[in-house]
C-alpha cells in the first residue's frame, strides 16, 4: 500500500527493515552462541553501526540470513522466523524458539521515516538484547558444550510454531509502526522441557549430568539445514578471506563510511599440515597445562577445515584438552548442515584426559567448519562446501587433517596417534623420542619396587626432562622418567615421586576390613543401648555445638 | 501499575559529572512535583522478593536494563543544526547470586555510578534493621530553565520504582532455590520493563545543541543517557518512611 511516501522516505525504509532484520537474526545468533557477548561503546560515529549499536556482523549468519529473504522484506503473510533448537550428541533434536519477525498492515502513516522510526527500531534491537536473555534457551545455550548443542535456522514465509510442544508460551518484544505496515518482532517459546531418551545403545555419561530441566524426544526430521550456534568469528585483528558482506558498508544515515568487512581467518592450507601456519600461531601461546582459554583461541580455530573425522587440524597446536574438546563437539556439529539429523559421524569420546573445563571451550569450536571456511581462491567452493555435510565432496579443499594429541600432564591414556614429529608443540625439544605405551605409564602400573635407588625415571608428557631409561629388567615396557611437574628435588627431602609412590597404596583403615569386624551382629545390637546412653549424657555439649553452627 | 505520586523527601542526585546545585530540590514545593509527575509524567513500580545478598544485583538488573534503554550515543552536532550519533556497545553481565544474566550498556562510568547508589541502599537496608523493605527509584527528567531568581526546575517524565523486599533463608537448600526463583522473577520484570519501554509513549523531544544539556545527561564519556536521578529510602510495612536521606541530601547542598 503505497502512500504519500516519497521515494526516498520509502527506500530509506526498506534499507532500514532490511538492515534491522539482519540484525535481529545477528543478537539472536549471538545471544545463542554460549558465552557473553561484550561491545564496546563509542563516543565517534563511524556511521557503518546501524542504528547506533555496536553489533557485530558474524558474516556466516548475515549470509544465511539474505539466503532466507533473497531479496524480500517481511511482509504481511511472509515473516522471517529464526528457529533456535537444541540436539543432543545423540541425534535426539528438539525446537526450543521461534523468533519472528513479522508485519501486519497497520500503518503509521504520520510517522517520520528517517528519525522515530529509526530510533524506535534502534530501541526495538536492544529490547531484543534484553529479551534474548530472559528466555529459557538462554541458560540452555550458555551451557552448551559436549551434550547437546543450540543450533539455528532461518526461514522465511509463515510461522511454524509446531514443534514448540504444548503450551509454549509467547513473549512480545516489540512493535515498531512505519507508514507501511507495522513490524512486530516476538518470541515462542518452549516450555515442557521433558525429555526421556529412547535411544538403546549405550552412552558413556548420562547427559542429564549438568542439566537439571529434562528433555523430550520430539524426533524432528530437520527438514533445512540447521546451523550450530556456536560458531565465532575471529577477531578483526587476524586476516580473512572469507567473502564479505558488501552491504554492510551502506550509509547508515547521516555520515557516510565504509566499514571494514568481517574478517574470519580461513587459511585453508590446501595441502600440508606439515607445516604450521604462521598466520594464527600468535594466538596459540597457550600453556599446556592451562585450561583457561580465552577469545583468542576461537579465532585460530577457524583456520582449518575439518574433514569427515571431525577432528582437529594439524598445522595448529592445540593442547590437549583444547583438540579433545574439537574432537568432541565436532561430531555434532559437522553432521549438520545438509543433513538430515543423522547419528554423528564419529563417536563422541568427550573426554580422553580431556578436562571438564571443556564445557566452555567447546563452544568455541568453528563448528561449522564446513559451512563457514572458504578458500581463498573461489567462493564457489564455499557453497560446495557448505552444502556437502562433512565438507568431504569439496575438491581440493578438505584434506586428511591428522588427529592431533598432545599429552598433557598426568594423562593416562595417550592415543596411538599422536604424531610427534609433525607438530609444533611447545617444549618439543623435551618429548621423549619413542611414543608411550599405555604399559609404560607408571600411573597405570606402578612398579613393584624401584630397581634403582632414585626414583623412577619417566616423563608423563613432553613437558618432563628426557631423562632417558633407567636399567630395568622388563622388555615388554620401557621404565620411563617419572618426573611430576613442577616438583623440585632439592627443596623437598623427598622427592614428590617417591612420596607419592609410597602412599599411592596406602593400607585399609582398619574399621573397613572385615576381619576386626568379627563381632557378630547380636553383640553390634547389643552394645548400641550402651552407645545410645553415652551419647544422651552428652547430649547438651551437642546442642552446644550445633548452636554455634547456626 | 498503579501511578503514584514521587516520595517527595528523598532526592540525592545520582549523575555523575553533575556539578550544578540542587536547590530545587528544596526550593520547588512539592506541590510542582506532584503537579508534574500527575500531569506529564508516567510512574512504573516493579516489586521483587530477594535475599540479602542478592539485592545489589537485582537492583543493578533492573536499573541498567532501563537505563540500556533509556541511553543514546554521543550526540556530535554538526552545522545547520544536524547531528550525528555515537554508537552504543553492550555487555552481559552475569550474576554471582543469582541465575541470571542482563545486559548492560558498555560504559564503565555508569555502572560505577549506579553501582555507588546501589551500594549505599544496600548498607541502609542493612543497617535500618527494619523488615527488610525498601525502594529505590529511577527518575527521568527534563531541565527548564526559569527567570531569575528562580532556579531551572527538574519536570520528571518517567520514574521507575522498585520495591525490595528482603528475606532471610535458612537452609542451604532454600538458598539455592531462591537463586533459581529471583532468576526467573527477574525474567518476567525485564519482559515488564521492555514492554513499557515499546509503548512508545513520550519522550522528550531532541535538543537542539543549546538544549542539550537540559535533556540528556552528556557527562559521560561513552554514552548519553536522558538525564536521571537515583533515588532510595527504607520503609516499614506501611510504606512510610523510616529512614530518609536527608543527611545526604544536605552534604550535597552544602558540598557546594
Amino acid at each position: 500500500m503505497e502512500t504519500d511516501l516519497n521515494s526516498q522516505d520509502r527506500k530509506d525504509l526498506d534499507k532500514f527493515i532490511k538492515f534491522f532484520a539482519l540484525k535481529t537474526v545477528q543478537v539472536i545468533v549471538q545471544a545463542r552462541l554460549g558465552e557473553k557477548i561484550c561491545t564496546r561503546s563509542s563516543s565517534s560515529p563511524t556511521g557503518s553501526d546501524w542504528f547506533n549499536l555496536a553489533i557485530k556482523d558474524i558474516p556466516e549468519v548475515t549470509h544465511e540470513a539474505k539466503k532466507a529473504l533473497a531479496g524480500q522484506l517481511p511482509a504481511v503473510g511472509r515473516s522471517m522466523c529464526v528457529e533456535i533448537s537444541l540436539k543432543t550428541s545423540e541425534g535426539d533434536s528438539m525446537e526450543l524458539e521461534i523468533w519472528c519477525l513479522e508485519m501486519n498492515e497497520k500503518c503509521d502513516k504520520e510517522i517520520k521515516v528517517s528519525y522515530t522510526v529509526y530510533n524506535r527500531l534502534s530501541l526495538l534491537l536492544k529490547s531484543l538484547l534484553a529479551i534474548t536473555r530472559v528466555t529459557p534457551a538462554y541458560r540452555l545455550s550458555r551451557k552448551q558444550g559436549h551434550e547437546y548443542v543450540i543450533l539455528y535456522r532461518i526461514y522465511f514465509g509463515e510461522v511454524q510454531l509446531n514443534g514448540l510442544g504444548e503450551g509454549f508460551q509467547t513473549v512480545r518484544v516489540g512493535t515498531v509502526g512505519t507508514p507501511v505496515g507495522t513490524i512486530t518482532l516476538s518470541c515462542a517459546y518452549r516450555i515442557n522441557l521433558a525429555f526421556m531418551s529412547t535411544r538403546q545403545f549405550e552412552r558413556t555419561p548420562p547427559i542429564m549430568g549438568i542439566i537439571i530441566d529434562h528433555f523430550v524426544d520430539r524426533p524432528y526430521p530437520s527438514s533445512s539445514p540447521m546451523h550450530p550456534c556456536n560458531y565465532r568469528t575471529a577477531g578483526e585483528d587476524t586476516g580473512g578471506t572469507y567473502p564479505s558482506v558488501e552491504d554492510s558498508q551502506e550509509v547508515c544515515t547521516t555520515s557516510f563510511s565504509t566499514s571494514p568487512p568481517s574478517q574470519c581467518v580461513f587459511t585453508v592450507t590446501k595441502a600440508h599440515f606439515q607445516t604450521p601456519t604462521p598466520v594464527v600461531t600468535d594466538t596459540l601461546r597457550v600453556p599446556m597445562a592451562g585450561l583457561a582459554f580465552s577469545h583468542q583461541l576461537s579465532s585460530s580455530r577457524l583456520s582449518y577445515q575439518p574433514a569427515a573425522l571431525g577432528v582437529g587440524s594439524a598445522d595448529l597446536a592445540y593442547p590437549v584438552v583444547f583438540a579433545a574438546g574439537l574432537n568432541a563437539t565436532h561430531p555434532h556439529q559437522l553432521m549438520v548442515p545438509g543433513k538430515e539429523g543423522g547419528v554423528p559421524l564419529a563417536p563422541n569420546q568427550p573426554a580422553h584426559g580431556a578436562q571438564a573445563d571443556q564445557e566452555r571451550l567447546a563452544t568455541y569450536t568453528p563448528s561449522d567448519g564446513a559451512r563457514c571456511a572458504a578458500t581463498p581462491s573461489s567462493s564457489e567452493d564455499t557453497e560446495t562446501v557448505s552444502n556437502s555435510s562433512e565438507g568431504r565432496a569439496s575438491p581440493h579443499d578438505v584434506l586428511e587433517t591428522i588427529f592431533v594429541r598432545k599429552v598433557g600432564a598426568f594423562v593416562n591414556k595417550p592415543i596411538n596417534q599422536v604424531t610427534l614429529t609433525s607438530l609444533d608443540i611447545p617444549f618439543a625439544m623435551f618429548a621423549p623420542k619413542n611414543l608411550e605405551l599405555e604399559d609404560a605409564d607408571p600411573m597405570v602400573n606402578p612398579p613393584d619396587s624401584p630397581e634403582t635407588e632414585s626414583p623412577l625415571q619417566g616423563s608423563l608428557h613432553s613437558d618432563g626432562s628426557s631423562g632417558g631409561s633407567s636399567g630395568n629388567t622388563h622388555d615388554d615396557f620401557v621404565m620411563i622418567d617419572f618426573k611430576p611437574a613442577f616438583s623440585k628435588d632439592d627443596i623437598l627431602p623427598m622427592d614428590l615421586g617417591t612420596f607419592y609412590r609410597e602412599f599411592q597404596n596406602p593400607p585399609q583403615l582398619s574399621s573397613l576390613s572385615i576381619d576386626i569386624g568379627a563381632q557378630s551382629m547380636a553383640e553390634d545390637l547389643d552394645s548400641l543401648p550402651e552407645k545410645l546412653a553415652v551419647h544422651e549424657k552428652n547430649v547438651r555439649e551437642f546442642d552446644a555445638f550445633v548452636e554455634t553452627l547456626q | 501499575m498503579l501511578t503514584h505520586p514521587v516520595p517527595e523527601t528523598v532526592l540525592a542526585r545520582v549523575a555523575p559529572g553533575w556539578g550544578e546545585a540542587p536547590p530545587s530540590l528544596f526550593l520547588s514545593p512539592s506541590a510542582v512535583w506532584a503537579a508534574g509527575c500527575r500531569m506529564n509524567c508516567r510512574s512504573e513500580v516493579l516489586e521483587v522478593s530477594v535475599e540479602g545478598r542478592q539485592v545489589e544485583e537485582a537492583m543493578l538488573a533492573v536499573l541498567h536494563t532501563v537505563l540500556l534503554h533509556r541511553s543514546t550515543g554521543k550526540f556530535h552536532y554538526k552545522k545547520e543544526g544536524t547531528y550525528s550519533i555515537g554508537t552504543v556497545g553492550t555487555q552481559d553481565v552475569d550474576c554471582d547470586f543469582i541465575d541470571f544474566t542482563y545486559v548492560r550498556v558498555s560504559s564503565e562510568e555508569l555502572d560505577r555510578a549506579l553501582r555507588k547508589v546501589v551500594g549505599e541502599f544496600k548498607d541502609a537496608l542493612r543497617n535500618s534493621g527494619g523488615d527488610g523493605l525498601g525502594q529505590m527509584s529511577l527518575e527521568f527528567y527534563q531541565k527548564k530553565k526559569s527567570r531569575w531568581p528562580f532556579s531551572d526546575e527538574c519536570i520528571p517524565w518517567e520514574v521507575w520504582t522498585v520495591k525490595v523486599h528482603v528475606v532471610a533463608l535458612a537452609t542451604e537448600q532454600e538458598r539455592q532455590i531462591c537463586r533459581e526463583k529471583v532468576g526467573e522473577k527477574l525474567c518476567e520484570k525485564i519482559i515488564n520493563i521492555v514492554e513499557v519501554m515499546n509503548r512508545h509513549e513520550y519522550l522528550p523531544k531532541m535538543p537542539t545543541q543549546s538544549e542539550v544539556d537540559n535533556v540528556f545527561d552528556t557527562g559521560l564519556r561513552d554514552v548519553q543517557p536522558y538525564l536521571y536521578k537515583i533515588s532510595f529510602q527504607i520503609t516499614d510495612a506501611l510504606g512510610t518512611s523510616v529512614t530518609t536521606t536527608m543527611r545526604r541530601l544536605i552534604k550535597d547542598t552544602l558540598a557546594l
